[in-house]
């Protein structure tokens, strides 16, 4: 297949760049060896919009952060995805750590981060009273904001979409070559795409992809983050996010409520030889547990209702690497995509797609498809706007999430959007359905039904996540006749 | 909402076993505007997926499956006349006895009820909740949505099981998937005991040779998209894993049956108030809440061994309602009920004073107690005396309190086990 660009990687950053992109006059290709949107550290980090206090002055992470901040409320508000602004403060308990957080207050106006200032003790316990008393000061971030990377991943793929992208999902890029056409010449694990432009964005695949490119070698150092996630409560122990100041000792972990009311401990950081493994680990867990006891005395493993781990992208030198790659021409990277990776994508993709749309000379759009405005979830609704909802919809009578409210009518929605769920773990991350404290127990078996009508697939064909991941061996009569 | 609120004087919330015998016992009382939502397409709760026999032994003397079980409730219902709208979710509850449902057939719906009956069940604990490690692959479920899939919708989750905790469920499951041609490689259980009934023990695993290893835990779950294994180690007496009694098994599915939890997020929205111990609500000898009028049965109360102690408890809870309506409820000063030494979770966790009726006390047993006294005292003075073979956390504990006896108290009760 040709397309005139194509984008290998459908994260956050990939999926930002390809709808910067759809506003030109180009043809576009997404590919991923994830089984869906969002495989990667898009879907398992903080979902923390930080301030912009914690990168160094002169960084592209710095300039990034603070641009990409500034754009999500609006940008939230355009695609339909969770954002709130509950600022942040980052703990001291020591003077040392009080010498830090000056540090970081005066980063923050190098950096143009708005507002942020010391506060006193008295001032964080008043703040947030379950904070450890042992503190001593605080950093007060009140522009830090949280959103659901995921939810947003999925939405700029679904405006990217309906701008005429092409996703190709569940394929792995094997080799990549410049032929003597001048094209780039993409060999996958399911066959060959060819490209003018070729845009790296491959997460912790982006060191291998640039290395297929470039003789300037790049390495990524995966680093494993593990994190506790606890059920919903009447009321959060925290509704800022708890940072705590970064020592000799490390970077220590955060506490922080979720966009949908749950409170989320960690990440640990270990660093990993392994991508694609996001197990978690009997050590990671305490850590996490064992460091949230500093910000949150009474942490405990009670009321969690999952815990899950996401690599991130290191790269060696610590910052991003966004442009043309050094030496070939019609070739851009965005690669070391960590923390704050999720902030800055918005800002990465205006600098990198205008970049792009610049030296390709590529015409403007005479128009663009807005962005489908996507009902409120069911859950967020008041009484008046479920009773309305139902009476156009009955779809949306039927609860099929219990912990987490989600209707029939809703995760029908979620399998047809633009780049719509195919699997059970896609209609959870668009929906929220199984999110919850059973943890799909009770609607996974009702969500599996939807998807076999929908996809029109088997039962014994739906998956949790792709590829072999298939829920059930077969019908009861027939499942057992090769033995097991 | 513009249209009028519509009224009933007793709504049940679940028509599982606890709900249908909530319902009959206040219909029978003389409450004819009662209704009983329930969020399934069919009444009958959990039963109808417990295809197996067992149930109604103590309250039919006869030996039942769970549709069995259910379909003389169901039947003796719609004997009744009694209303059940299946298909409709409960959203809210609140203290002012106000409840919002939803349906595709009938919308969203306001009502107000004169006395709530909460009986929504529990649910199953999930492997997030263990903090296992390990990948997060499909094959693993909680031992009830693979009934489910056995039983109702005629899938095989698997073909070789590991079953990780010895609930009851667990153990049934055991049996299940081996009846239907897996294999069952193991039952791990992290304590030195099974939480599940001994009966259950014998006729699922011990009757197919399914080795129990007690005192182990799964520490580690294998396999990138489906389950390829996990690796069981021995736990010491802090439940940690020793090193170097790891065991492999290689399987497709593992099935989790460690613990129910009493689903009480409506009723923490209507301001019930919980026991940390049963996660269910604390409620008096007529199983109120500390919510006038809001009342809670089976499982979502405490979570039971067995259905005959549901009902039981239940038809007490609708006609208690039945009273709360027609003003006939005494209610005033209570007497609480402490756990002692040996007892956890005792329900119910007061008794209004001077009442002339006799008042079971459920617990769990705390550890397993062999010859060992179920002791009550009221202050000082001892007021029941319960000898047994074994206690054990597997079996609810039930010792009845005679009306006399309960007219009488005066002081704090406590529940206590006493090694002989």
């Amino acid at each position: 297949m040709y397309t005139d660009i194509l984008i290998i990687g459908a994260g956050v950053t990939g999926c930002a760049i390809a709808r910067v992109l759809s506003r030109y006059q180009a043809s576009i290709a997404v590919i991923d060896r994830g089984n869906d949107i969002a495989e990667g550290a898009s879907k398992a980090n903080s979902g923390i919009v930080h301030a912009g206090f914690d990168a160094h002055p002169g960084t592209l992470k710095a300039k990034l952060n603070v641009e990409g901040a500034k754009m999500y409320p609006a940008l939230c508000e355009e695609l339909c995805v969770p954002y709130q602004q509950p600022g942040a403060l980052v703990l001291g308990f020591s003077p040392e750590d009080r010498k830090t957080l000056e540090k970081l207050v005066e980063q923050g106006k190098v950096n143009d981060v708005p507002g942020g200032r010391l506060i006193e003790r008295e001032e964080v316990l008043a703040m947030e009273p379950n904070t450890n008393p042992e503190v001593v000061c605080a950093l007060y971030a009140p522009t830090s904001g949280l959103t659901s990377p995921y939810e947003m991943t999925f939405a700029l793929a679904d405006h990217a979409a309906v701008n005429g992208v092409q996703f190709c999902l569940h394929e792995e890029v094997e080799d990549v070559v410049r032929a003597q056409d001048g094209l780039w010449h993409v060999t996958t694990d399911k066959g060959e795409h060819t490209c003018n432009v070729l845009v790296n964005c491959a997460g912790v695949g982006a060191a291998t992809i640039h290395n297929m490119m470039s003789d300037d070698l790049l390495h990524i150092i995966d680093r494993r983050g593990q994190y506790y996630l606890m059920d919903r409560m009447q009321t959060l122990p925290f509704h800022m996010t708890m940072f705590q100041c970064p020592t000799v000792m490390g970077k220590g972990v955060l506490v922080s409520p979720t966009v949908h009311g749950n409170l989320l401990l960690g990440p640990s950081a270990e660093d990993s030889d392994d991508e694609l493994d996001t197990s978690p680990t009997a050590e990671g867990l305490r850590f996490v547990l064992e460091k949230s006891r500093l910000t949150w005395p009474k942490a405990s493993v009670r009321g969690t209702i999952t815990n899950f781990s996401g690599i991130r992208a290191h790269e060696q030198k610590g910052d991003f690497v966004i442009g043309a790659v050094k030496g070939q021409k019609n070739a851009y990277e965005a690669v070391g995509i960590e923390s704050p990776g999720l902030s800055a994508a918005p800002a990465i993709a205006e600098m990198l797609g205008g970049q792009i749309a610049q030296e390709m000379g590529l015409e403007p759009k005479a128009e663009i498809v807005p962005a489908i405005k996507r009902p409120k979830p069911f859950h967020a609704m008041t009484t008046q706007e479920r009773a309305e909802a139902v009476a156009k919809n009955p779809l949306y009578g039927n609860l099929v999430c219990r912990c987490e409210v989600v209707t029939e009518a809703e995760i029908r929605e979620a399998i047809r959007r633009p780049v719509g769920a195919t699997t059970i773990d896609g209609v959870k991350r668009r929906t929220r359905a199984g999110m919850g404290r059973c943890q799909g127990g009770f609607c996974s078996p009702r969500v599996a039904e939807i998807l076999s009508e929908e996809l029109h697939i088997p039962m014994t064909e739906v998956t949790k996540c792709g590829g072999e991941s298939r829920l059930l061996v077969g019908n009861i009569h027939d499942a057992m006749k090769e033995g097991c | 909402m513009e249209r009028q609120m519509k009224q009933v004087d007793v709504l049940v919330i679940g028509a599982g076993p606890a709900g249908l015998a909530a319902a009959i016992a206040a219909k029978e009382d003389g409450i004819d505007n009662l209704l009983v939502l329930e969020r399934e397409h069919n009444p009958g709760g959990i039963l109808r997926q417990c295809i197996h026999n067992g149930f109604g032994l103590h309250r039919f003397k006869e030996e039942f499956t769970g549709p069995e079980y259910a379909q003389r409730d169901i039947d003796r219902a719609r004997e009744l006349g009694i209303e059940i709208q299946t298909d409709t979710t409960v959203l809210s509850v609140d203290g002012d006895h106000t409840v919002t449902c939803v349906s595709s057939a009938h919308g969203v719906e306001v009502l107000s009820a004169k006395a709530i009956v909460l009986a929504m069940g529990c649910r199953e604990r999930p492997r997030g909740a263990l903090g296992t490690p390990g990948t997060r692959c499909a094959g693993i479920y909680s031992a009830g949505t693979a009934q489910k899939f056995v039983n109702l919708e005629g899938y095989m989750p698997g073909k070789r099981v590991v079953i990780l905790g010895s609930g009851d469920i667990g153990l049934i499951m055991a049996r299940r998937m081996t009846l239907q041609g897996a294999k069952v490689l193991a039952c791990v259980e992290l304590m030195p005991f099974s939480s599940g009934l001994n009966r259950n023990i014998v006729q699922c695993l011990n009757d197919y040779d399914i080795p129990l290893y007690l005192s182990h835990t799964v520490i580690d779950i294998k396999g990138r998209e489906r389950l390829t294994g996990v690796t069981v180690a021995k736990v010491d007496e802090n439940r940690q894993p020793i090193p170097g009694s790891e065991i492999e098994f290689d399987c497709d599915t593992l099935l989790l049956s460690v613990g129910l939890i009493p689903e009480n997020e409506l009723s923490e929205g209507a301001g019930v108030k919980l026991s940390p111990l049963t996660s269910g609500a604390e409620v008096d000898d007529v199983l109120q809440t500390n919510v006038p009028g809001i009342f809670a049965c089976g499982n979502v109360l405490h979570v039971h061994d067995l259905v005959d102690h549901v009902s039981n408890e239940s038809f007490r809870a609708g006609h208690a309602a039945a009273a709360y309506v027609r003003g006939a409820l005494a209610c005033g000063e209570t007497i609480d009920v402490r756990d002692g030494a040996g007892v956890r979770g005792t329900v119910p966790q007061r008794i209004r004073k001077g009442v002339n009726e006799s008042v079971d006390l459920m617990f769990r047993p705390s550890g397993v107690f062999r010859n060992a006294t179920c002791v009550v005292t009221c202050g000082e003075r001892e007021i029941a005396r319960k000898k047994a073979p074994i206690f054990t956390p597997g079996e609810m504990a039930v010792i009845k309190l005679k009306p006399e006896i309960v007219a009488s108290l005066d002081e704090t009760v406590t529940v206590t086990i006493e090694r002989s």
